[in-house]
């Protein structure tokens, strides 16, 4: 099986949907002629032309409303929001119109439309090239959020999202896109929207996280091993829906749960999985949740240390695990 | 005048069609304010004095093929391509077999695949870019589709209206951007709103036509978008269309303009009234006499009561639906 990176899996799944499927298409800035600013569409606009990736205008609403007109026509359209940062422009058209299209019509209208977007930090964007903006929208019913870690689940469930008869945000984390690699198929295959994965098999300690922080918990995972904490490390991929009987079935495991997430703590999908927790499997619970996240300011700044500081570091994860083992 | 409509392509049948689609919507309209006021429905928004800028725009599509993304003034546009009054007070009565929306949306927020009109929502202009993404996706299929969209003056300054034009203007889609101009966005006046002379002026700035045409006039309408139809048929790209109506109610039932348009100002909009200009037309071109459009009179009255009547006794919506539909069902 072929080591690719986790851009190169966005990029694999974009062009075998649109091989497979002429009713895909991609449009967004930059995503053309200059194949993204990331360079995740690189070679698309030579393979299909340039109708089918689609250099827009700057213009994020726009970009939203027209791929949803599309989908309505039924095409599938996989739309690229520059920077998940740029997404609040289209927030109208994906929470009143993509979202409830297919409730506010009683089943006769429906999106199968995409939105990809870049998103987190730790890659020296300051404020508005940093944020993670999963939770404004993993409260919202008639959307799916997806926010896979690895390339293998960024290539299976960006599939199972461009087939998708619902508007599905995609969320790929940008360091993640060229710092994590791993093995991918070139087959076609998908991941189904809706299940979390066991990333580590654990005893001690049950983790749960996502995107980047998943792999930082990880190498905090391999540190605490060493001193003899086994830790149990969930990986959502999806915050909407949420896989709740694998959560509770993690959380079981140890009864010791901790939750981590770049994205501030207030409010954020953390929250929700703690809420979830107390509900459905407070017996199981040996200590109290933990949450490890981001701190209540508005975003993440330029300088160096200021950003590092921002972020949640393997070093404080391996930290918290101990705290929470010896509790 | 007798040739006004022929030099159009339109024949006197045409005219009775046309006709009866803006009566039907007014007198539907008219009913729901009384349905209102005697406590029936909770809420009515009107079309009274758009019905002839919404037929005009309506008959100059293919009402075979063409689609609409209406705004909730529409009604004569979405009786023309295929709504009945029963579904209009099936909407505004809430029930389950309403088509739009089985009595989740307020009234007046139309949609139904089976006619190729577009579900709509209430913040205002997210459907123009729509337009421009269903005449994109016609496009790329090679279908020989035109989207029109409609909106208000007031909807003319959400940037959805600027995003959408601009798009369509880019790629040369094949929309017809249509604004029903009534001078107020409520009770906000468009010199208050616009501070171009027109909402067509904006079209410029697009690359695109803008033309401005008096929305009381049938027929000027029918030629305004016909032409805007054809130039987008041709791939040439869209138009912008701004038709001068007049509100002849308040914005809703729920508002009363009294506290801010005069007396005056309501008398001299009744005096535009597109219904019994097109009336007059019918008889001074010899299409139709009086008698015949008492009669046509009598049949949609006879139609809005058995309509009213459906509705009143249909069936409300299962409320255990309220959880359904929220994504694909297997």
């Amino acid at each position: 099986m072929a080591v690719k990176t986790y851009i190169e899996a966005v990029r694999d799944a974009l062009r075998e949907e649109m091989e497979r499927d002429s009713s895909v298409f991609v449009l967004g800035e930059d995503v053309g002629v200059r194949g993204g600013v990331f360079r995740a569409t690189v070679g698309l606009i030579e393979q299909f032309g340039p109708e089918r990736v689609l250099d827009a205008p700057l213009a994020e609403s726009a970009i939203v409303g027209v791929a949803i007109g599309a989908s309505l026509y039924g095409m599938r359209p996989v739309a690229e929001i520059q920077f998940a940062d740029f997404i609040l422009p289209a927030v109208n058209q994906i929470i009143s119109e993509a979202a409830k299209m297919r409730y506010r019509s009683n089943n006769d209208w429906y999106c199968p439309l995409v939105i990809r977007a870049p998103y987190g930090g730790g890659v020296h964007g300051a404020l508005y090239h940093s944020q993670s903006v999963e939770a404004l929208f993993y409260h919202v019913p008639g959307l799916k959020v997806v926010a896979p870690a690895t390339p293998y689940d960024v290539k299976g469930l960006l599939k199972s999202a461009i087939r998708d008869d619902d508007p599905v945000l995609f969320f790929e984390h940008k360091k993640c896109y060229r710092s994590i690699k791993g093995e991918v198929p070139e087959e076609d295959y998908v991941v189904p929207i809706g299940r979390a994965r066991v990333a580590r098999e654990g005893t001690d300690i049950t983790v749960i996280s996502y995107g980047m922080t998943l792999h930082t918990a990880l190498e905090a995972a391999a540190e605490v091993e060493k001193e003899g904490i086994s830790a149990h490390v969930l990986d959502l991929r999806t915050l909407r829906p949420l896989d709740e009987a694998a959560i509770l079935e993690a959380a079981d495991k140890t009864g010791k749960v901790m939750i981590i997430h770049e994205d501030n703590k207030v409010g954020g999908v953390g929250a929700e999985v703690s809420a979830l927790i107390a509900e459905k499997a407070l017996f199981s619970l040996d200590a109290p949740v933990m949450r490890l996240a981001g701190p209540e300011i508005p975003a993440m700044p330029f300088n160096r240390e200021l950003e590092k500081s921002y972020l949640v570091t393997a070093p404080r994860i391996a930290e918290a695990m101990r705290e929470l083992a010896r509790f | 005048m007798r040739n006004r409509h022929e030099a159009l392509g339109l024949s006197g049948e045409d005219l009775l069609a046309m006709y009866r689609v803006m009566l039907t919507a007014r007198r539907v309209d008219e009913r729901m304010w009384v349905l209102n006021r005697a406590g029936k429905i909770p809420f009515v928004i009107s079309c009274q004095g758009h019905e002839g800028a919404q037929v005009g725009a309506a008959f100059a599509l293919d009402r075979q093929k063409d689609y609409v993304l209406p705004y909730y003034r529409d009604v004569a546009v979405v009786l023309a391509f295929g709504q009945t009054p029963r579904d209009l007070l099936l909407a505004a009565h809430a029930k389950a077999e309403d088509p739009n929306s089985g009595g989740r949306q307020m009234p007046n927020h139309f949609g139904s695949r089976k006619h190729r009109i577009v579900s709509g929502s209430s913040p205002v202009s997210t459907q123009i870019p729509h337009a421009a993404g269903i005449a994109l996706a016609a496009r790329m299929r090679g279908d020989d589709v035109v989207a029109y969209v409609s909106f208000g003056e007031g909807s003319s300054n959400q940037g959805d209206f600027h995003e959408g034009l601009n798009f369509a203007a880019v790629h040369r889609l094949p929309v017809v951007f249509f604004c029903q101009n009534n001078g107020y966005a409520i009770s906000v006046p468009t010199s208050k709103e616009l501070a171009t002379p027109s909402v067509a002026d904006r079209a410029a700035g697009y690359g695109i036509p803008g033309v401005v045409v008096d929305g009381s006039d049938v027929l000027g309408v029918y030629h305004a978008v016909k032409t805007a139809v054809e130039r987008a048929r041709r791939g040439d790209g869209p138009t912008l269309v701004e038709a001068m109506t007049v509100r002849l109610t308040p914005h809703s039932s729920d508002d009363d303009d009294r506290t801010y348009r005069t007396k005056e100002e309501l008398e001299d909009a009744r005096r535009r009234d597109p219904l019994p200009q097109f009336a007059e037309y019918l008889i001074a071109s010899g299409v139709a006499d009086e008698d015949t459009l008492r009669a046509l009179d009598h049949e949609v009255r006879a139609e809005v009561d058995e309509a009213t009547a459906y509705a009143e006794q249909a069936r409300d919506p299962d409320p255990a639906d309220v959880l359904r539909f929220v994504y694909r069902e297997a």
